[in-house]
């Protein structure tokens, strides 16, 4: 057993050895050899990827070699300059916002951001947000509302930290503010969960005219690991968890709370930055030039109706 | 014998749960459910608040009759509200409707933290909402006292989203200048402290509220170590300038009548 290859999921091991071979084997040049082995991958990523459980994709999710939010900006926006802070009491390292251009229209973009290695994961704090973090976020789309320009955000994230500074600091406050802000922004917001939609955390920056996801995104209102501590008093049995809280995008398609799931290349986003990029910056295109035909007071009406219009129940006598 | 929060029908006396005194019904209920030892505030229901804050025989509840469904099939979700409407003898865990109080129109709204932790899935959500458009259509303030474990993890994503909603129909109630007192109170946390209990105009709760965003345990379980004394409590709140006033239940009506004769005139004259 060559061991299990870093920074891959367990059920993805039999493909991260055919990577490993393949690596041998360029070294070696042997041409038939190397495509031979290219098939074998592709084919073994349909079949692992094709009928994915709903845990797997909480796992793809989470995955350690995912692109993040800096990673996608990279990628698909020019001209970006970052900005910082809240103008209260720090910059949070976990969200990352700042103005760019998209196929040279101007955006605004916030996203939450993980850390790649030890250092930077610490530095980034996972990727969860100090309500310092939300205030920054609410301060850059204020900003570009004022000045017209229409605001991308990316959603990957835990969760908000639960910590005492947090606390102290008005975490709940925070996030019920940008709620209730992002609801009269008056240019377009469109949001898109690329990765873990960690409850309130996520939602703080995802009230959109336009919630999109990544195929292989989730988005939920507690984490499987929890949902099975209250349900089982065992946070072991996530997997179950994650089927019965119906958190993958075509579950939230389903229930009417994403506009559309935005396509991965093959195997996930992780496979292929570049590609993931590509797919990310087209849909988020369309949905902007769709959006920005209407004018500011009807986009915030549209959002508001939209966001009141979740959720089911039946009025008058019971079943 | 005793019970240390929750009240039923038929209970003569009761236990003090911070103090551990016991204390005879007649002489709680007419002390406001306050310990007349340590001064705790016992956990009372949407009627007790009802009656502590309008004005007598001016309720008049509204949309009494939305149930919620099960759109995620959700183990034992059925089982449990049929459980909670048994034990409540409500529909789900917020009432709202007209009601008066030191005589001015308002829009009133309780929850029942009785009702499955007091947590909001599609029903309080959309009730709250309602809530905010009656008030905003009448031009009346809006009172809501909150107490909830958070959002409804049995309808899922559906149950976060009521953040987002009744968060965004409160932007509109704020931008025509209607006021809206918020009381939080014990306990008050995670997905309602995140959305509308913490955008009143002006936040009042009771002595000793459990106030905040993350559950205590999440907390030391991620931070590994134990919380000081009175963390997220409502004095820690007020300390932290996240509420505007902590007052003893007794003076809670007089302190929004208070705020209202200043703040609210109807129309302007």
């Amino acid at each position: 057993m060559p061991g299990v290859s870093p920074g891959w999921l367990d059920f993805e091991q039999p493909l991260a050895e055919l990577f490993e071979r393949l690596e041998e084997v360029n070294a070696l040049g042997v041409t038939t050899e190397i495509k031979k082995l290219q098939q074998q991958i592709e084919e073994l990523k349909i079949k692992l990827y094709a009928n994915l459980t709903p845990w797997q994709r909480v796992q793809l999710a989470r995955h350690p070699r995912r692109p993040y939010t800096l990673d996608y900006i990279e990628r698909m926006v020019t001209n970006f300059v970052e900005l910082h802070g809240d103008r209260a009491f720090a910059d949070d390292p976990a969200i990352v916002a700042g103005l760019g251009k998209i196929d040279e229209i101007p955006f605004a973009i916030i996203g939450h951001q993980k850390g790649k290695d030890t250092k930077e994961k610490l530095t980034r704090n996972f990727g969860m947000p100090h309500p310092e973090g939300y205030r920054k976020a609410l301060r850059i789309m204020e900003l570009a509302a004022r000045n017209n320009v229409p605001i991308l955000c990316l959603i990957d994230t835990p969760g908000a930290y639960p910590g005492i500074g947090a606390e102290e600091r008005g975490q709940a406050e925070a996030i019920a503010r940008n709620l209730r802000e992002m609801a009269l922004l008056t240019v377009p917001v469109i949001a898109v969960v690329t990765g873990e939609g960690g409850s309130g955390g996520a939602l703080a920056i995802a009230v959109g005219d336009r919630v999109l996801m990544q195929e292989n995104a989730v988005y939920s209102v507690i984490s499987p690991e929890g949902c099975a501590a209250i349900l089982w008093r065992d946070g072991s049995r996530a997997e179950e968890a994650a089927k019965v809280l119906k958190l993958t995008a075509p579950d939230l398609l389903n229930l009417g709370v994403i506009d559309e799931i935005v396509p991965e290349p093959l195997g996930g986003a992780h496979h292929d930055w570049d590609e993931a990029a590509r797919l990310l910056k087209k849909a988020v295109m369309a949905n902007y030039h769709v959006l920005n035909t209407l004018p500011g007071e009807e986009l915030v009406s549209r959002r508001i109706e939209k966001f009141s219009a979740i959720g089911v129940f039946q009025q008058g006598e019971e079943k | 014998m005793v019970e240390s929060s929750a009240r039923s029908g038929e209970t003569l006396w009761f236990r003090c749960s911070r103090c551990g005194e016991i204390i005879y019904r007649k002489t709680l209920e007419s002390n406001f459910y306050i310990c007349n030892r340590c001064g705790y505030h016992f956990r009372i229901t949407p009627e007790d608040y009802i009656r502590i804050i309008l004005d007598d025989g001016t309720w008049e509840e509204i949309d009494a009759d939305i149930l919620a469904l099960d759109p995620l099939k959700f183990p034992k979700y059925q089982e449990k509200l049929k459980e909670a409407r048994a034990k409540t003898g409500h529909a789900d865990a917020f009432a709202y409707g007209r009601g008066r109080t030191g005589g001015v129109p308002v829009v009133f709204g309780v929850m029942d933290f009785n009702f499955i932790g007091g947590s909001m899935g599609p029903v309080v959500g959309e009730k709250v909402a309602r809530s905010v458009r009656l008030a905003r259509n009448e031009r009346r303030p809006l009172i809501i006292v909150a107490t909830s474990g958070g959002a409804r993890m049995q309808e899922g994503i559906l149950s976060l989203m009521q953040m987002a909603k009744t968060s965004a129909e409160l932007a509109l109630l704020r931008r025509d200048g209607v006021p809206f007192i918020s009381v939080p109170v014990d306990p008050c946390t995670a997905g309602v402290m995140a959305s509308f209990a913490s955008l009143g105009d002006v936040i009042i709760s009771e002595p000793g509220a459990l106030l905040g965003f993350a559950g205590q345990r999440v907390i030391e379980d991620t931070i590994g170590q134990k919380l000081p004394e009175g963390f997220q409590r409502a004095e820690f709140m007020l300390k932290h300038g996240l509420i505007d006033i902590v007052t003893p239940r007794r003076r809670l009506k007089e302190t929004i009548v208070n705020i209202l004769s200043v703040l609210w005139h109807g129309e302007r004259l």
